[in-house]
């Protein structure tokens, strides 16, 4: 069904791949900033946990660039076959996100977390063959 | 310090795998069906909307947003993302014992390497310490 050059296929995943690693960094960066919400559901209930995260900037910021990305996957999957472009994009994430956490989000990704993310990327790649 | 999760914790977990690739599922099928999207036709993506199957597959992927975003709040991204590939896992198992579909020895692999992957993070720390967030919070 791939009916993109190889560029634009690329183009295509690439941006995918970028805007959910925006999002996600930014969501969980966000939700670190907010705190469990565990506890604030026992404190202020649903309702209260659903305002701390609704109107946190750094969370809709996020969102903007998921909605991106998930735009994009769409407007992807409907020109490069979906065996490569939802494998290709989804390993690309893994591997972005493990960079970026570590250097935006300063997690502590240790030899452990690499091996995962590797391994996971790999993994995902070797689902579509 | 090491954090460990509780068994509601891991329940959580279990809905961000499964939701993610149930809803991925839909949306292809939906996708598959409305057919070729190019940058001059950008309004077809609106017209996706009314398909029932991209419906189901948004309203699935809303069940993943809750429970990730709840995951998020007491683990790393780096301790999530990885379980969130382990639901790939599930829908090849379902394809192949439900659906009687075959699964390649590459897809074999590729579910032995995640299983690992996930396996490498389950056993850790799911969060990393921090000192407590100065006046930078807001």
């Amino acid at each position: 069904m791939t009916i993109a050059s190889p560029i634009e296929t690329w183009a295509t995943i690439l941006t995918v791949a970028a805007t959910a690693v925006a999002g996600d960094v930014l969501t969980a960066g966000a939700m670190r900033r907010i705190g469990d919400l565990d506890h604030i559901r026992a404190h202020s209930g649903l309702a209260g946990a659903v305002k701390a995260v609704t109107t946190s900037p750094m969370f809709l910021l996020g969102v903007l660039a998921m909605a991106t990305s998930f735009f994009a996957l769409l407007f992807t999957l409907s020109n490069v076959d979906v065996s490569l472009a939802a494998p290709a994009s989804a390993s690309l994430t893994f591997l972005g996100n493990a960079f970026a956490a570590k250097l935006f989000l300063k997690e502590n990704v240790d030899r452990r977390r690499w091996l995962a993310a590797l391994f996971v990327c790999a993994g995902v790649f070797l689902l579509s063959k | 310090m090491k954090h460990t999760l509780t068994p509601q914790r891991y329940l959580i977990l279990l809905a961000v795998m499964l939701t993610a690739s149930v809803g991925d599922t839909l949306l292809s099928h939906g996708m598959a069906q409305v057919g070729p999207v190019s940058l001059a036709h950008l309004g077809l993506l609106l017209a996706a909307m009314k398909n029932p199957w991209v419906v189901a597959g948004i309203l699935c992927l809303l069940g993943f947003f809750a429970s990730y975003l709840t995951a998020l709040s007491w683990a790393d991204l780096t301790f999530v993302l990885p379980s969130t590939a382990f639901g790939y896992v599930v829908v090849a198992l379902l394809s192949k014992f439900w659906l009687h579909e075959t699964v390649s020895p590459y897809r074999w692999a590729g579910i032995l390497l995640i299983v690992c992957g996930v396996g490498f993070v389950a056993n850790g720390p799911s969060l990393t310490p921090h000192p407590a967030p100065a006046d930078d919070a807001t």
